[in-house]
């Protein structure tokens, strides 16, 4: 269905010791398109989102970025992630840095722009998240939503062709989730290429274009939002769904 | 009691003996232990084999073993140079060893996600390493790699059996000029007191300065 695809992962498979943890992944997403991972835990989610960027390397099968296979370790995996942003569920920002020179790090020194430049773009981001008041703070010293926003921005900074989301409202309180599911439907509505996982429902309701449905290693279900909620094929998928949306 | 006043000179000269191998030996042992560190958690196998294989014989090398070893054996393969100098890589290569496992287990305190989030967004195995895992590592091994170098310090004393000028030779000759032992090792106590409370007060900033706040 992808006209133009950006991530391709083809045949992928990947162990943990015994653990089968995916099991032949086909997976195509387009240039612009948000593709939300739902299963329960252990079901390989987190793990498929990993391997996008190979924080997780896998065994067999391809994986292509813009047309371009995952290279080994070095520096041309690292050019390669410098083009996919990634926003982690316990949010990693670093902890000695402040907030700017959190967003900045990165742009200055593998985009290798000056200082001047990356944190006036920086600030330009925490702006746009509604945090340019907590510039000079220290993450610990932010809340865990906000932490996740500067996680976002930090991202952005790179100007990435895609984002992974690694369940980024998990380690949330209640309150804090919307703020980040906010500035992530805004993205998603700039045309912002994401993969996220999540177990946020609503979210991949209103903002995803596809729902990937993932159990035991496998893709189960691939569909659009609506579809797959309403008239979920497998019985994996409708035992899932009944768990979740009784309460 | 008139010892030191005695041979003030003498104990000067052991005191700068041992000063310049501590300081000396120190800077070298911190140079390769953060490196053999850096090899030991490397993404390139033969760097970690390098680094294991370092750490093993050096930490499990009696040092006066290692001191003939290298005073003794290197001249054989045409390596001279002058004892001090011998000295100070006998020590600090034995040193590196202990600053290499002090500073992996720092670099170990610091969560993996810190490293996945640099790498996540591009950076090199070099660059995550020294902008952002080592400079949080640092902070927790202020205290360890401090213990490292004041026993360090202590080991120096070693050299003074290699003909190398150092504190606790002076006993020699102090002994031969039939003054008291017991004198003459009090004031060497003091010297290696001397050393040791400064290289103490040192880390005791450093860990004001830079360590985890909690």
């Amino acid at each position: 269905m992808a006209v133009d695809p950006l991530i391709e992962m083809r045949d992928v498979n990947k162990h943990y010791g015994k653990l089968h943890v995916l099991k032949d992944i086909n997976l195509t997403v387009g240039r612009g398109e948000v593709v939300v991972v739902i299963g329960p835990s252990g079901s390989g989610k987190s793990t498929l989102c990993r391997a996008i960027n190979r924080l997780e390397p896998v065994e067999s099968g391809t994986i292509l970025l813009d047309g371009h296979p995952l290279p080994d370790e070095g520096r041309e995996l690292a050019k390669l992630r410098a083009e996919v942003g990634m926003v982690f569920q316990s949010f990693n920002l670093f902890a000695h840095k402040t907030v700017l020179a959190n967003v900045s790090l990165a742009p200055v020194k593998v985009r290798k722009r000056s200082r001047e430049e990356a944190d006036r773009r920086s600030r330009e981001l925490l702006e746009r998240v509604g945090l340019l008041a907590h510039a000079d703070k220290y993450p610990a010293q932010l809340s865990g939503g906000q932490q996740q926003r500067v996680a976002i921005a930090r991202a952005l900074a790179m100007e990435p062709k895609a984002l992974l989301f690694d369940e980024p409202t998990s380690a949330l309180d209640p309150e804090m989730i919307n703020e980040v599911l906010e500035v992530m439907q805004q993205l998603a509505r700039d045309g912002m290429t994401m993969v996220v996982v999540t177990h946020e429902m609503g979210f991949a309701r209103s903002a995803a274009n596809r729902v990937v449905f993932m159990a035991d290693g496998r893709i189960v279900e691939d569909r659009a939002p609506e579809e797959f909620f309403t008239a979920p094929r497998s019985e994996r998928a409708k035992d899932f769904l009944s768990k979740i949306l009784k309460h | 009691m008139n010892v030191l006043t005695d041979n003030f000179s003498l104990y000067g000269k052991g005191l700068l003996g041992t000063v310049e191998l501590t300081v000396y030996a120190s800077l070298l042992a911190l140079v390769l232990g953060f490196l053999m560190a850096s090899f030991r958690v490397a993404p390139v196998g033969s760097l970690r084999v390098f680094g294991t294989v370092w750490v093993t014989v050096l930490r499990n090398t009696p040092l006066t073993l290692l001191f003939f070893a290298v005073l003794l054996g290197l001249p054989r393969f045409g390596v001279v140079l002058p004892f001090q100098l011998f000295a100070v890589l006998a020590l600090g290569c034995y040193t590196s060893a202990f600053i290499c496992e002090a500073v992996r287990s720092g670099i170990n305190t610091v969560p993996t996600g810190q490293g996945e989030a640099a790498r996540s967004l591009g950076m090199t195995f070099g660059q995550t390493l020294s902008l952002v895992v080592l400079p949080q590592a640092f902070r927790s091994v202020i205290p360890p790699v401090g213990s490292t170098l004041i026993a360090l310090a202590k080991n120096s004393a070693i050299a003074g059996s290699f003909s190398v000028t150092e504190l606790l030779g002076t006993y020699k000759t102090l002994n031969e000029l039939g003054y008291s032992v017991v004198w003459s090792f009090v004031w060497i106590a003091v010297g290696y007191l001397i050393v040791t409370l400064t290289i103490s007060a040192v880390f005791n900033v450093l860990e004001k300065r830079w360590g985890v706040p909690r």
